[in-house]
């Protein structure tokens, strides 16, 4: 397990594209919504949590279809599959490195970009919080649409179709303990739910993801 | 004598056959009939005047649209436990409609908000969670057109629609815990057994409801049937192919 976890990691950083692209997405979008809205720092700074996790997201939906269609190509994927380790357990790893090389960076980013969006005060603290707690959910439902869409040729944009309504709960309690912490209101709730969807996703996911890569290997 | 024969393809089709011309009867005349009971036979609503009549529409679909994603998660769970085509294939015949109702009860919704709400849309819990359905009708329908193998996209699209409704259900918790709502609460709560709808409006309501029940079943097997014929056909073109 641990030498699968190296070995995407280190396919991650030295392969090019897939770690720095992420974060230059999340940089870019970021960039771009003071030129559509405009540069009030009073407008920003409302819309400046729901922004940042949006970005998150996106930048994370963008590396998802490079999770599993590399290794299914060159066979990587026929021989985990076979591996005397658990598919399951497999997943979970690839899914742990694309938190690290994806979700981590993001979250470690995101208070950079809210001096960008002039995010308010206390919001920097549970922005990060938020976002740490949130973005493993993002990679654990993310291998599910990965998973689902391996054999599918050109299947990037049915990934984003399948993977953004999953999405929508995890987004809806991490923006909403963003937004809270930035008003200075008490966030807790909305994190405690966050990080529940987190943790059963956690659990349950792999099951699911792996109950279809072996479907879409067949 | 069990449910499980009309697994077989075959015993399916004579059955559905022998069913469908009573199910189009039956609905023809219940919605039919609803609707000009519901449109010409009732009152106009003390303070929404007639627009409340679309209820006739909005109700029994998005009540449809609801069903017809459970009814997928039924035959999802019969193709993956007992690998009956026929289950299969219904569900895959059941999306399209229910997309369509789904359609239906947010574009009927629309309508009756523009002058009841002043709005078109509000991002209430009922409204967007009905939107999150749409998605997720999309997605599992885009699911089945892009695999090609018929066996691998209803295991796939089957498993899609049993992680898809946990988290259908997860959305409108989010989405309810998110935003305070506009829309009514329901208003025939079947458990309790009490209702806010007067009889005058709910009997003919009653029958749209039957009536969209029956139509939804109908359009299903129809598709069903259709999906069955086609693969035949698959079959037989596959056959002729080798043998030439």
């Amino acid at each position: 397990m641990i030498a699968l976890l190296r070995r995407d990691l280190t396919l991650a950083l030295r392969a090019g594209g897939g770690f720095g692209l992420g974060l230059a997405f999340f940089l870019i979008v970021t960039v771009l919504v003071p030129f559509g809205v405009g540069p009030q720092a009073a407008t920003l700074s409302v819309i400046a949590p729901g922004i940042l996790w949006i970005g998150a997201l996106l930048a994370c939906l963008l590396s998802l279809d490079r999770l599993l269609a590399l290794d299914y190509e060159d066979g990587t994927l026929d021989l985990l599959a076979t591996a005397p380790l658990p598919l399951e357990a497999a997943l979970s790893i690839k899914a742990l490195a694309h938190w690290l090389t994806t979700g981590l960076p993001l979250v470690l980013a995101a208070p950079v970009l809210g001096i960008l969006l002039s995010l308010p005060g206390p919001g920097y603290l549970w922005l990060v919080v938020s976002l740490a707690l949130g973005t493993p959910a993002l990679s654990v439902i993310g291998t599910f649409g990965a998973a689902l869409t391996v054999g599918i040729k050109r299947g990037g944009l049915l990934l984003s179709l399948l993977v953004l309504p999953l999405y929508v709960p995890t987004l809806i309690f991490g923006a909403e303990a963003a937004r809270r912490g930035a008003l200075g209101q008490d966030p807790s709730t909305s994190l405690l739910l966050l990080a529940g969807i987190t943790l059963a996703t956690i659990a349950l996911m792999p099951f699911a993801s792996a109950a279809v890569l072996r479907m879409g290997l067949r | 004598m069990s449910i499980w024969s009309y697994a077989n393809p075959v015993k399916f089709l004579g059955l559905s056959a022998k069913v469908q011309p009573f199910l189009w009867g039956a609905s023809a005349i219940c919605v039919v009939g609803g609707l000009i009971w519901g449109f010409f036979g009732t009152p106009d609503d003390f303070r929404q005047g007639s627009t409340v009549k679309i209820i006739y529409l909005h109700v029994p679909a998005a009540l449809m649209a609801i069903n017809a994603w459970f009814m997928m998660l039924v035959t999802s769970l019969i193709w993956l436990i007992r690998r009956h085509h026929v289950s299969a294939l219904a569900a895959k015949a059941a999306a399209p409609v229910g997309v369509v109702m789904t359609l239906i009860a947010l574009v009927t919704g629309a309508i009756w908000g523009q002058p009841m709400w002043g709005t078109w849309w509000a991002w209430d819990p009922r409204l967007t969670s009905f939107l999150i359905l749409f998605l997720f009708y999309l997605g599992y329908i885009a699911l089945w057109e892009a695999v090609e193998d018929p066996d691998t996209a209803a295991d796939l699209t089957s498993i899609l629609c049993l992680v898809g409704s946990v988290f259908a259900v997860l959305s409108r918790y989010a989405v309810q815990f998110w935003n305070q709502g506009l829309h009514q609460g329901t208003s025939i709560p079947v458990a309790t057994g009490g209702r806010s709808v007067a009889d005058v409006f709910f009997y003919p309501l009653l029958m749209c409801m039957v009536g969209f029940g029956l139509l939804f079943l109908a359009l299903v097997l129809y598709r069903t049937g259709t999906e069955i014929r086609l693969r035949r056909a698959a079959a037989l073109r596959a056959r002729a192919g080798r043998a030439a």
